[in-house]
Order: C-alpha cells, then sequence, then structure tokens
C-alpha cells in the first residue's frame, strides 16, 4: 500500500462521468415513468356519464 | 496423546484476534439487533475459518489438498456472484414501488445520494490500485449484493474487510447519518412539512416498471443488467399479480436460505492472514467516508434544489437516498418527527430510499462500466 495524493486528481474525471452518468439515467427513469402514469392511469368519468 | 494438543500448538495469536472479531459480529448481531441475519453467520464463520487447520477452508496438507465445504461453498455461490444474484430477486419481491411511482420526482435524490461512492473511489485511490479503489467505493452503496458482486468482479483481494464494512455500517445508518443531517440543515429547514398526497398508481405501471427499468439500465450500464435485471424480476413476480406463491416464496424462503449461506461463506475471507492487515483498518474508515458522503450528497442536494422550487422539499429525505433499505427511510422520518411530531415525511423518504436502492445498483454498473 503506498500514498498518491495524485491519484485524486486523476480519478476526478469518473467521479464526474460517473455522477453525471447516474444523473442521466435516473433522469430518463423518471421521464418515462411519469408518461407511464399519464398514459394508464385511469381518467374520472366525466358528469354528464355518472349522472346517467 | 500429542495427537489430542497438537493441533492447539498450531494456535496462532492472529486466529485469537478472529475469534475475537467474530465474537463482536456476533454480540452486535444478538445483543444489538444488527443486521442479525449477517453478521452473525459472518461472526461464527470468522471462528470456524480460523481454527488452525481448519477443515471448513480448503487446505493444502502434506502436499495434498484437502477441499473444505465453506471454499466449495464460495467457488459455487460468491466466485460467481451467483448468491447475491438469487438474493436480489428475494429483494426486488419485498420492495413496494408504490410510494416511488406515484412521485417519480423522488429518484432524483437516490441519484444524488450515491455521491458518496465516487468520492470515496478517488480518495481511496490514493492508497490502493484502481480496481480496489472501485470496489472498497461501492461500499457507498450500502448494498451488500451490490458490493460483492462488484468486488468480485474487479477481482478485489479485500473482499472480506469490505463485506464487513458494508454491512456493519447499514447495521449503523441510525447512527450514522444523524448527525451530518445536523450539520447540514438548519432547524427551520427540519421543520419543512411534506403533505403526501395520496395517488392511484395503475397495475400496468407496476407491471412495466421493473421491465422498462431493466431495459434502460441494461443500455447504458450493461455490466449492472445481471444485477437489476434479477432485482426487477423479483418485482415483476410480485407486481404481476399471478405468482403470489412464487413472490412469497422469493421473499421468505427463497431470500433466507442464501442469506444463510451468503453470511457464513463470506466468512472464507475473514482467515486472518488475509484480514488482518493495516489495510483492513483503511477499507473500514473508507467505508464510513463513504456513507457519510452519501448522506451529504443527499442532502446538500436538496438543499440546492429547494433554492428554485416553488415548494420546499424537507432537505432531510435526501438522506434517504443512500438505499439502505428501509432503514434510512425510517431514520429520516423519526428525525422530522422529533422535530415536528405532526411532520409525516415517511412516504417521501421511503420512496427516496427504494430509488435509493435502483440508483445503487446503477452506480455499481458505472463502476464496472469503467473498471472491468
Amino acid at each position: 500500500m503506498n500514498f498518491h495524493p495524485g491519484a485524486f486528481i486523476d480519478s476526478l474525471y469518473y467521479m464526474g462521468v460517473g455522477m453525471l452518468g447516474i444523473m442521466l439515467v435516473i433522469g430518463v427513469i423518471i421521464g418515462i415513468t411519469a408518461l407511464l402514469n399519464k398514459i394508464t392511469n385511469k381518467k374520472p368519468a366525466n358528469k354528464k356519464d355518472s349522472l346517467k | 496423546m500429542e495427537i489430542l494438543y497438537e493441533n492447539l500448538l498450531k494456535l496462532e495469536w492472529q486466529q485469537i484476534v478472529m475469534w475475537a472479531i467474530g465474537g463482536i459480529l456476533i454480540f452486535l448481531a444478538i445483543k444489538k439487533d444488527m443486521e442479525p441475519t449477517l453478521l452473525l453467520p459472518i461472526g461464527f464463520g470468522a471462528i470456524l475459518v480460523n481454527l488452525p487447520f481448519s477443515g471448513a477452508v480448503t487446505q493444502i496438507v502434506d502436499g495434498a489438498v484437502e477441499e473444505g465445504a465453506l471454499s466449495v461453498l464460495f467457488d459455487a455461490g460468491i466466485a460467481n456472484e451467483l448468491f447475491p444474484l438469487i438474493l436480489f430477486i428475494g429483494i426486488g419481491a419485498m420492495i413496494d414501488f408504490g410510494p416511488l411511482l406515484a412521485n417519480p420526482k423522488l429518484m432524483i435524490f437516490g441519484a444524488a445520494a450515491q455521491f458518496g461512492i465516487f468520492f470515496t473511489l478517488c480518495v481511496a485511490s490514493m492508497f490502493f490500485d484502481i480496481n480496489d479503489a472501485a470496489a472498497i467505493a461501492i461500499i457507498g452503496a450500502a448494498d451488500g449484493p451490490t458490493s460483492i458482486v462488484v468486488a468480485q468482479k474487479l477481482m478485489s483481494k479485500y473482499l472480506g474487510a469490505i463485506m464487513v464494512a458494508a454491512y456493519s455500517y447499514m447495521a449503523l445508518v441510525p447512527i450514522i447519518q444523524p448527525p451530518i443531517i445536523k450539520l447540514l440543515t438548519t432547524k427551520k429547514e427540519r421543520l419543512i412539512r411534506m403533505p403526501y398526497e395520496q395517488k392511484e398508481v395503475s397495475k400496468l405501471t407496476r407491471i412495466l416498471f421493473p421491465i422498462i427499468i431493466t431495459v434502460i439500465a441494461g443500455l447504458i450500464a450493461p455490466a449492472s443488467v445481471s444485477l437489476i435485471g434479477f432485482l426487477m424480476f423479483g418485482n415483476l413476480i410480485r407486481e404481476c399479480g399471478v405468482l403470489n406463491s412464487l413472490s412469497d416464496t422469493a421473499q421468505k424462503v427463497l431470500a433466507n436460505l442464501i442469506t444463510i449461506f451468503l453470511g457464513i461463506t463470506i466468512a472464507t475471507k475473514m482467515q486472518a492472514d488475509q484480514f488482518l492487515k493495516p489495510e483492513t483498518l483503511l477499507i473500514l474508515g473508507l467505508g464510513l467516508v463513504a456513507f457519510i458522503f452519501d448522506t451529504a450528497g443527499g442532502v446538500l442536494f436538496a438543499k440546492f434544489i429547494n433554492l428554485f422550487a416553488k415548494k420546499k422539499i424537507n432537505p432531510m429525505i435526501g438522506a434517504a437516498g443512500i438505499s439502505a433499505f428501509p432503514m434510512s427511510g425510517r431514520v429520516v422520518h423519526k428525525m422530522g418527527q422529533a422535530e415536528d411530531p405532526q411532520n409525516f415525511l415517511l412516504m417521501h423518504s421511503i420512496g427516496v430510499n427504494v430509488s435509493g436502492q435502483i440508483a445503487s445498483v446503477i452506480a455499481g454498473g458505472l463502476i464496472l462500466n469503467f473498471f472491468s
């Protein structure tokens, strides 16, 4: 085990790409889930129908 | 006569230290109720494999290889990642994504709370080669199976220490998180109420969700597809409505059976010569760093969102994105109630908590994409 302080700076690239990647993937999942909710949620019956 | 005490003379002090460590893990499991399903088997296994010439692990005796049962189990279930993946089916069957599906925006906090993984990767890379640093960083996933799979795929030699750190810190979430959350939030922020609006989630959404997540994660981080796929397969069994018996088996019998073997088998990597190293202490420290920065990442991201949001978010819920399910969600809810007994954050925090489960697996996949 050795101590290489410079490795911290070198690894910042992975931090940036990793966090960006995870935000993008989750962002896509949020969008698709919201869309799914919109498409699959039952619309409330309109007043005319409910009066019949 | 000599044959009765011959083995006793081979006992080394390092093995006695490992017995003590095993004893501590068993004590924490039984007395403190800390992750008992895993810490108890790991603790017992640590004693079992640290007996001189233990027949439980493969040994070379007089030049001949004598296979041990635990080593065989390790090769059969952990070296090929089978046990953690099968356990994921059970975990997937246990998780109700309902609160998350009702409010999908919460998922973003699950992503933010993976910051600790990547920060720890940077810190660990100063001490270890990059593959070991990545395996250590994934302790921050706060998820045992993901840690095992990533450490195995990256061929880390520190699997034992990584597992002990991952499961110990998961159990310590109620102790680790509150001071960090308090340090980063004001009382006024902790008092923010978030009324919960009950929204109906259609059965079709519940069924399509695990399938879509698997496809998206698989396309972007193909290395994570087995992890996320098994998790979502378990969830699909739960939500489809026609496999209740299988869902029940996955949640109870399957998960319990694998857990029994998983814990005790992990202990094969806790033999004194592999475990008692300065690196182990450093890994335990880095694991703590990962959990602290995960928590900080989630809380600070929620505070950042509050700069722009009309409806303010209680930033404490960001901390629940750490994954450790359901402890983290409960910790946040309890902290909210401690500040204001009328503040019910549970549904929000549990929603963020399950999103952390998904995000941590994706983070594991990204780490594997980078380094495997």
